[in-house]
């Protein structure tokens, strides 16, 4: 039955191809003079013209908290929402390894312009030049602006910042602060704009969601939200709408992000007009903590800073049971270092992650459902001693002590891929701004600097330069023609998207079936992990997407979600985020199918050399894929925007 | 393994409230504690019975959104936060009772969920380093020695869960507030508005109703982070310094 | 606390001196309670010191039960009023010292105590044991009353638990306490002085009940 469904779904039938797209914002010229230029020619706003011009911005991480206090400082009025209860939960705090910045304070031969190389290099070839050296530049801004703020930043006994290396490169560039890089530098943007909110430049709202956007007259011009303690709808009002609302990596259940990350707000947008651009791009992280059992909620990253002195191996035998403690070396394959050689356990993480499935798929994984690899110190603490290695590594190992009830001092640790970031997002020029006027979009949530696959320490860095540095220098170009005229409640687009909100809650709350919002996310999860997760195949997505459709309206029909509307609901809160990650998983499918090439956290398996190392296709696909809403049960439609290098050359990545 | 859980149940921030019971029959020892509330949640709603509301967020022991107090202990037995700890500590047959975080300043607003907006108020009134973006000099224009770099960075784990308030007998906030009074006066950056952050933080600390300090300890024996109780003595010296010469 | 705290143990401390003196027999003990009246003279008149000492324990005494009656009342509105936690498991904290527990309760006992004991020794209103002029004399009568010694030994063990706690909470909220090292020296200093304050003003008592001093 389904089969016939499959079948009669040819590409044609899931999309339509519209017109190709261009980012008209970045200048020409020399790479490194672009950002200065841009600056130059981008329209300012007076100091005294800008408390007249308000500005939402929608999340509280590294790239939302940062542009807030950086705005607000600089006199606009801002409103800022999170679904937290505080700006400081938001789930950058839970990044660990570290941010990049190209200081070349190690005199290791970096620059900005390896920054740029390794960064683009890294994304597989499927990032913007233009973007992406920027990005290189402003990381090095990005280390004082924290210092200055007292991000207590690893140091060495002289008193100067201490630098480690990271997977995909080979110079120390990476600032950190233990294995809590993320929240020390949360911690810091959340007490600029804390100092905002005393100063009363800031609005805060915590405990909001953002369920619509309002996009009136051409421009975004709001937003509705749910108190989610007292269930009110309410919307606001500016003459700009950011969102910083990260990633969407949760549209697999199981990952590394937060509970409550979602897709919402850029979903939501999506469907407004803003383009989403590269869904299928997603990481998945090497170093995380196998599941354990069906019940599991989410999964625990550690950072891959461990692959600096761990060695990953397994069994060289499938049959080998044997207390890992008890294997010698000649009976162990360190799969990794004997495949690349040059890079060994350091290689970039889409690759230990696809070398960590192959081997599971061969029968040698470890550990319950033998989903698992050894991570194992025991050659560092003979070689660094164990105090050395407690040093640096002692909080990831107390983590994994805490949670699986194991010592890693003294067996190797067990380690499994899971999802941990998306390149993809809403699309965005070179000013960040989306393909809705006045809709901005920075960090995870957009698609703009991490091509196909992310380095190690960049998302820390991208989300800060997006914030501090690039958007409080873009966002004037567009806001030096407001004030916009006044809208309120009675504005049309308003009052449309209040309806919508409302009744998309009445429709959930009145369904009353007989399944969980858990249960349906989990299959959802499973599919997506199964068709769309570390491997891709055509007949593998075909499946998954007639098993998306199928599941969504099983949803429609049968949720069970208790409660009112008007109280704190959790799961009404989960439930409209799960319908919105069925839609976005449907299209992570599509983007998937279309891209019929491997490029970075994208493998198909009818694209890969005969080593099994992912193949990219750039005469057919070196392009964005930014796709367009055509409202429910129609086709998206896919527009084309073509990469074009002319500073790196495009090869096949090798690191062997 | 199967135990009982006792749950605080409170539909509404003004709504009375009680201890309920629920059997939880058949929980794996490696689940979370709060994954079995979870299991729990899930059998409660295909029931038809309104689910448990309680905080969670990064469930990695970081973001600082979960805690509850378990057998009268904030975060449960072991010293970490809720969402790290795992049903292995506990046996089969166990009563465990679970409660909200108690205090004045953090009113429930629905079951296990409380309001803890005053800790971002404290930190609003002076928890910064004013440095204004783009404004910051070379990162190595002001070395920190080493232990002193350390020693910050042990105040600033703080995660701002609130667990401290929880298990204060006197329902003070002294831990989280020198945690960030610690971490910004060690380093040099912090120097210049050193004073009036001590000055700002304790008095907005006092406003919104948190306990006097009386060092018994409790808080920093739950400190999912292990902030150590002599923050909260390096806090009085800055503030006693402070009082004594404001200007200086 | 501290401050008004840290002078009334001072003064306990300048006090069980005095009493210690009772062992170098009446003598001594009566000259040096005379002695007190005529420190400082002829610039202070006769008693001058003690009424100024006794003046700044006055106000520290208020001091001290000023500010513990407003952190009783902050702290009982702060911690979300008396019964707290439905959970009986965890009643007496994870690592709190049983004096912690003491210092209100403790405190009232010790207000009471000092009441009773300025009526005795200090205006002798009541005179156990019968009255005396001798203030050795009136020391000597009130201990060989054995109900008077019990009610002195409760009174403090409260006041030495009182300093157990309190000592070590009055040097950490001046500032004392910088590290772990300092938090286990702290300690064992409240312990010192609260053995020894009670011990010190115990011996005296205990003495004259069992006939080694009369």
């Amino acid at each position: 039955m389904s089969d016939t469904i499959i079948d009669s779904m040819d590409a044609d039938s899931i999309y339509l191809e519209g017109e190709p797209i261009a980012d008209t914002k970045a200048p020409a010229g020399p790479i490194e003079k672009r950002w200065d230029e841009r600056r130059f020619n981008a329209k300012l706003v007076n100091p005294a013209n800008r408390r007249k011009l308000s500005v939402i911005i929608v999340g509280t991480g590294l790239a939302g908290a940062s542009a807030a206090a950086t705005l607000g400082e600089a006199g606009y009025r801002v409103t800022s929402f999170c679904y937290q209860d505080s700006p400081r939960r938001a789930h950058s705090i839970a990044a660990q390894g570290g941010i990049n910045a190209a200081k070349n304070y190690r005199n290791d031969g970096d620059s900005i312009y390896r920054l740029f190389y390794d960064t683009v290099k890294g994304g597989d070839f499927r990032s913007r030049e233009s973007n992406v050296y920027r990005l290189a530049q402003v990381s090095v801004e990005i280390i004082d602006q924290c210092v200055a703020q007292g991000v207590p930043f690893a140091r060495e006994y002289g008193g100067l910042l201490d630098n480690r290396s990271f997977g995909g490169v080979q110079v120390s560039r990476t600032f950190y602060a233990r294995g809590q890089t993320g929240q020390q530098l949360l911690i810091g943007a959340y007490q600029a704009l804390e100092r905002q909110i005393a100063a009363g430049t800031v609005t805060m709202n915590t405990r909001h969601e953002m369920l619509e956007l309002i996009v009136a007259d051409g421009r975004a011009r709001g937003v509705v939200v749910r108190d989610m303690v007292s269930g009110e709808i309410e919307s606001h009002f500016a003459d700009v709408v950011v969102l910083a609302t990260g990633g969407y990596g949760n549209v697999f259940y199981l990952s590394t992000n937060a509970m409550g990350c979602n897709v919402t707000a850029t979903w939501r947008a999506h469907r407004k007009g803003a383009y989403f651009a590269n869904p299928c791009y997603t990481q998945i992280h090497p170093t995380c903590i196998p599941v354990s059992g069906d019940y599991q909620s989410k999964l625990t990253l550690m950072s891959e800073s461990l692959r600096n002195d761990g060695r990953i191996w397994v069994p060289t035998s499938g049959e080998d049971k044997r207390d890992p403690r008890e294997i010698p070396e000649s009976d162990r394959d360190y799969y990794l270092e004997r495949a690349y050689p040059a890079f060994g356990n350091l290689v970039p993480r889409d690759i230990a992650s696809r070398s960590a499935k192959n081997v599971c798929d061969e029968g040698r994984g470890v550990g319950p459902g033998g989903l698992g690899v050894y991570l194992d110190f025991a050659d560092a603490i003979e070689r660094l001693g164990r105090d050395s290695v407690e040093a640096k590594y002692g909080n990831l190992f107390d983590m994994y002590a805490q949670i699986t009830g194991e010592n890693p001092y003294e067996t190797p640790m067990r380690i499994y891929p899971a999802v941990h970031y998306t390149m993809g997002g809403l699309w965005v020029d070179y000013d960040l701004q989306s393909s809705i006027p006045g809709l901005y979009v920075t960090g995870e949530a957009n698609f703009s600097d991490h091509g196909a696959n992310r380095l190690g320490a960049s998302a820390l860095m991208q989300g800060l330069a997006d914030g501090y540095f690039v958007l409080p220098n873009t966002i004037n170009d567009y806001l030096a023609a407001g004030p916009f005229e006044k809208i309120d409640d009675s504005h049309p687009a308003a009052a449309e998207a209040i309806d919508a909100v409302k009744s998309r809650i009445d429709k959930l709350l009145s369904i009353r079936g007989s399944r969980t919002v858990d249960s349906f996310h989990k299959e959802l999860g499973h599919i997506m992990w199964d068709y769309c997760g570390m491997e891709r195949s055509e007949e593998g997505l075909r499946k998954a997407i007639t098993r998306i459709r199928e599941l969504k309206a099983e949803f429609w029909s049968d949720v069970l979600v208790l409660g009112q509307g008007d109280e704190l609901n959790q799961a009404l809160e989960r439930a409209g985020r799960v319908a919105d990650f069925f839609e976005l998983g449907e299209l992570m499918c599509i983007d998937a199918l279309v891209r019929n090439e491997s490029a970075g956290g994208h493998f198909r398996a009818e694209s890969q050399t005969e080593e099994g190392e992912a193949l990219r296709h750039d005469d057919e696909f070196a392009h964005v894929s930014a796709w367009e809403f055509d409202g429910d049960g129609g086709k998206p439609i896919l527009h084309k925007e073509p990469l074009v290098y002319e500073y790196v050359e495009m090869k096949q990545r090798s690191y062997k | 393994m199967n135990i009982t859980v006792r749950v605080w149940r409170q539909a509404g921030p003004d709504e009375p409230g009680k201890m309920v019971s629920y059997d939880v029959p058949d929980v794996d020892e490696h689940m979370s504690f709060l994954e079995m509330l979870d299991v729990l949640n899930e059998r409660l709603t295909t029931r038809g019975e309104d689910p448990i509301a309680f905080d969670s967020d990064c469930r990695e022991g970081i973001c600082g959104t979960c805690g509850v107090v378990i057998n009268g202990v904030a975060h449960g037995p072991q010293q970490t936060t809720t969402c790290q700890l795992h049903m292995r500590s506990f046996s089969d047959g166990d009563v465990l009772d679970i409660e909200p975080w108690r205090a004045d300043p953090f009113p429930v607003l629905k079951d296990l969920v409380v309001d803890r907006s005053a800790f971002d108020r404290i930190i609003a009134s002076g928890g910064f380093i004013s440095a204004p973006t783009g404004s910051a000099p070379d990162a190595h224009a002001a070395p920190v020695a080493k232990a002193d770099a350390d020693h910050a960075f042990d105040a600033a784990t703080c995660i701002g869960c609130g667990a401290c308030v929880a298990a204060c007998p006197t329902g003070s906030a002294m831990l989280f507030t020198a945690a960030k009074v610690t971490h910004l006066g060690l380093l040099p950056q912090g120097q210049p508005e050193r004073k009036a952050r001590v000055v700002e933080m304790v008095a907005t600390h006092d406003e919104e109703g948190f306990g006097g300090c009386t060092n018994i300890g409790e808080c920093a024996a739950v400190c999912p982070k292990g902030i150590p109780l002599e923050t909260i003595s390096r806090l009085n010296r800055d503030l006693l310094g402070a009082l004594i010469r404001p200007h200086t | 606390m501290a401050v008004s705290g840290l002078i009334m143990i001072g003064y306990l401390l300048a006090h069980m001196y005095g009493n210690l003196k009772v062992f170098a027999g009446q003598q001594a003990f009566d000259d040096y309670a005379h002695h007190l009246r005529t420190i400082g003279e002829p610039i202070l008149p006769y008693g001058g010191a003690l009424w100024v000492i006794r003046i700044v324990l006055l106000v520290a005494i208020i001091a001290h039960i000023y500010s513990a009656v407003v952190l009783w009342r902050r702290d009982r509105h702060a911690r979300g009023g008396t019964s707290r936690y439905d959970s009986p498991k965890a009643r007496r904290g994870v690592q709190r010292s049983y004096a912690s527990f003491t210092l209100r309760w403790g405190g009232i006992v010790i207000v009471l105590f000092v009441i009773y004991h300025l009526l005795h020794l200090t205006w002798h209103v009541v005179t156990p044991g019968g009255p005396a002029s001798s203030p050795y004399q009136r020391v000597v009568n009130g201990f060989e009353v054995w109900w008077l010694v019990a009610v002195y030994t409760i009174s403090l063990l409260a006041i030495g638990l009182h300093l157990r706690h309190g000592v070590w909470s009055a040097l950490t909220t001046l500032g004392a306490h910088t590290s772990a090292a300092a938090r286990r020296r702290l300690n064992i200093l409240a312990y010192v002085v609260a053995i020894a304050i009670t011990v010190g003003f115990l011996l005296v008592p205990f003495s004259i009940l069992f006939g080694v001093v009369n």
